[in-house]
């Protein structure tokens, strides 16, 4: 009871800050309600005991990504009024995508309805035992079973990290830098000279 | 008491029956204000601790006029504070420039939930435990963009800029000194990577994870914005950083709450993950029954005394090293902490595999069972 209730609490909050990605007119009001709707579906994969899964999308989405993407939208000055000049000539396309989303989603739930017993399976997270732990089950499967496919991912992100830096990364002429070993390894040699001064008469 | 309980059975829809689910919520709540209250006055304290240690590391008295010693400095400074005017600029984006204190508070206190503070008393004893402490941390960062931006002032924007920077790259040297952590302790249970150092001072993980101690530490310094890692307040380049436009009530609920609960907390951190948290030093060496036994058992005692040790550590920095530059913040982060850690990981992975360290027996024991 006391689930359901905090289930449509934060459904509806997740929903609502949803729309507001897309409707607020401020680009920094937009990513804070997109941190808000990361932080609410965490909520629910709590509510569902995937604590794990829960914390590390607040860790990785909300802790990181996010702040990063606030980091670009601050620094740079938007013109919201170009971005809007399209809208009107793309809303078709766009009705196009979300209504098949709709249809798609309104499938899942019906085929759900009809009760096919694998996918009831999965509705319904097994109730775990005391002492057993998400993040340690986790854990086991994807450094047992899953080790190759796992290690792959990691490859695959690194190599667009690596890409992401190498096109990017270009060397501006006349473009001035300390080069910081050159400033530990500098001696008391290289700076200082110690000259001794003739003292001067006094007239 | 009767209308409280029936108020919370009708709200949160319990049977009226289980009063005890009753009483329960009721305890859980009251730990909570016990907690919050505490680490509320030890940031008071800290306040005063952090003016007297330096003043004396300065030669200088510090804080002595209200009450004796002092003793009544940070009440003083909260009341006057507190009846302040809080001044929004013009043009400030009002909405977010009052809602980024409360955004660097929260993380900062609800952090507090899953601390282990002696063998038997935690609010939430949940097994993602260090997760949920890092996710939170890294939360806090928010107040800090928030304020910097909504403020509509450069200096505080790139205060700002400066702190989301630099707590990304501090970041992930803290997480992956913590993963050192994990690797021996086998739980993200704050309370079970204590019990895993059972066994006396040599069996703490600060000498088997010298370099990752070291680094978390440093980590830690860099993530609440200390000195020598203070650039985003920088009051001789950017005169106060994020928190310039900010006074009275604002003022302490974004910068000086925070920024010390968040001290106290790293300093506890440090000492649960690497000093063995209540574990008491002298563990083994008085025998259970003696006048002294109180000395060798676990308590919290030991947990403040450690907890105490790192805090004047990070005075003491503070009165210690002039600031550092920025580029050289980021050159120590990611050139120098990440793959320091990197190996020492490797390093760490090659010994438990060949079973050298305290932490091979009980490893031992946790495949078996």
């Amino acid at each position: 009871m006391f689930t359901t209730v905090l289930f449509y609490l934060f459904a509806a909050v997740l929903v609502g800050a949803a729309v507001g990605v897309v409707v607020a007119r401020n680009p920094v009001h937009s990513a804070l309600f997109l941190v808000l709707a990361f932080f609410n579906s965490a909520a629910l994969w709590l509510l569902l005991q995937a604590e794990f899964l829960a914390i590390a999308l607040v860790l990785v989405y909300v802790g990181a990504v996010m702040v990063l993407f606030l980091f670009v939208v601050m620094m740079l000055d938007v013109n919201v009024a170009a971005l809007r000049e399209g809208f009107a000539r793309h809303a078709p396309l766009g009705l196009v995508v979300a209504g098949l989303m709709v249809v798609e989603m309104f499938q899942v739930l019906w085929v759900r309805r009809l009760g096919e017993p694998a996918l009831l399976a999965h509705a319904q997270p097994a109730a775990v035992e005391a002492g057993v732990s998400n993040t340690k089950a986790l854990g086991t499967l994807l450094y047992t079973q899953y080790a190759y496919p796992f290690q792959l991912a990691a490859v695959v992100l690194l190599i667009a990290i690596v890409a992401a830096i190498a096109l990017t990364m270009r060397k501006r002429p006349g473009l001035k830098l300390q080069d910081v070993s050159k400033q530990v390894a500098v001696t008391k040699a290289d700076r200082l000279r110690i000259i001794k001064v003739e003292a001067e008469k006094r007239p | 008491m009767e209308l409280i309980q029936q108020l919370l059975i009708s709200v949160l829809g319990f049977d009226a029956g289980s009063a005890a689910t009753t009483a329960n919520l009721l305890w859980i709540l009251l730990q909570i204000l016990l907690v919050t209250i505490s680490v509320i006055l030890c940031v008071a304290y800290t306040t005063l601790a952090e003016r007297k240690i330096i003043g004396w590391m300065q030669l200088r008295l510090g804080p002595n006029r209200v009450g004796p010693w002092g003793l009544l400095q940070p009440f003083a400074d909260v009341f006057k504070l507190l009846l302040k005017e809080v001044l929004v600029p013009a043009n400030a984006d009002k909405l977010l420039f009052l809602l980024a204190p409360i955004l660097s508070l929260a993380p900062a206190l609800a952090a507090w939930a899953v601390v282990s503070f002696n063998p038997t008393f935690t609010i939430a004893n949940i097994d993602a435990g260090l997760l949920y402490i890092l996710a939170l941390t890294s939360m806090g960062v928010y107040g800090v963009i928030l304020a910097g931006w909504a403020a509509n002032s450069k200096y505080a924007f790139l205060g700002a800029m400066r702190s989301a920077a630099q707590i990304v790259a501090y970041e992930i040297a803290m997480g992956f000194s913590l993963v050192g952590v994990l690797m021996v302790s086998g739980s993200l249970n704050l309370g079970k990577i204590v019990a895993s150092q059972q066994g006396g001072l040599f069996h703490w993980n600060w000498l088997w994870l010298f370099p990752l101690f070291i680094v978390y530490f440093i980590s830690g310094v860099a993530e609440t914005n200390r000195a020598p890692f203070d650039v985003a307040e920088g009051e001789s380049e950017i005169v106060a950083g994020f928190h310039v436009e900010y006074s009275g009530a604002t003022f302490a609920v974004l910068f000086a709450l925070p920024e010390y609960a968040n001290m106290i907390l790293i300093s506890l951190l440090t000492a649960t993950m690497f000093m063995g948290g209540w574990l008491s030093p002298f563990d083994g060496l008085f025998s259970a029954s003696g006048i002294f036994a109180w000395l060798a058992a676990p308590s919290f005692l030991w947990l403040g005394i450690k907890t105490s040790c790192f805090l004047f550590v990070f005075l003491w920095i503070r009165a210690t090293f002039p600031r550092y530059r920025y580029d050289q913040i980021m050159r120590l982060g990611w050139k120098v902490l990440i793959p320091v850690t990197l190996v020492w990981i490797a390093v760490e992975g090659v010994m438990v595999w060949l079973k050298v360290g305290p932490w091979a027996v009980a490893a031992a024991a946790a495949v078996a069972s």
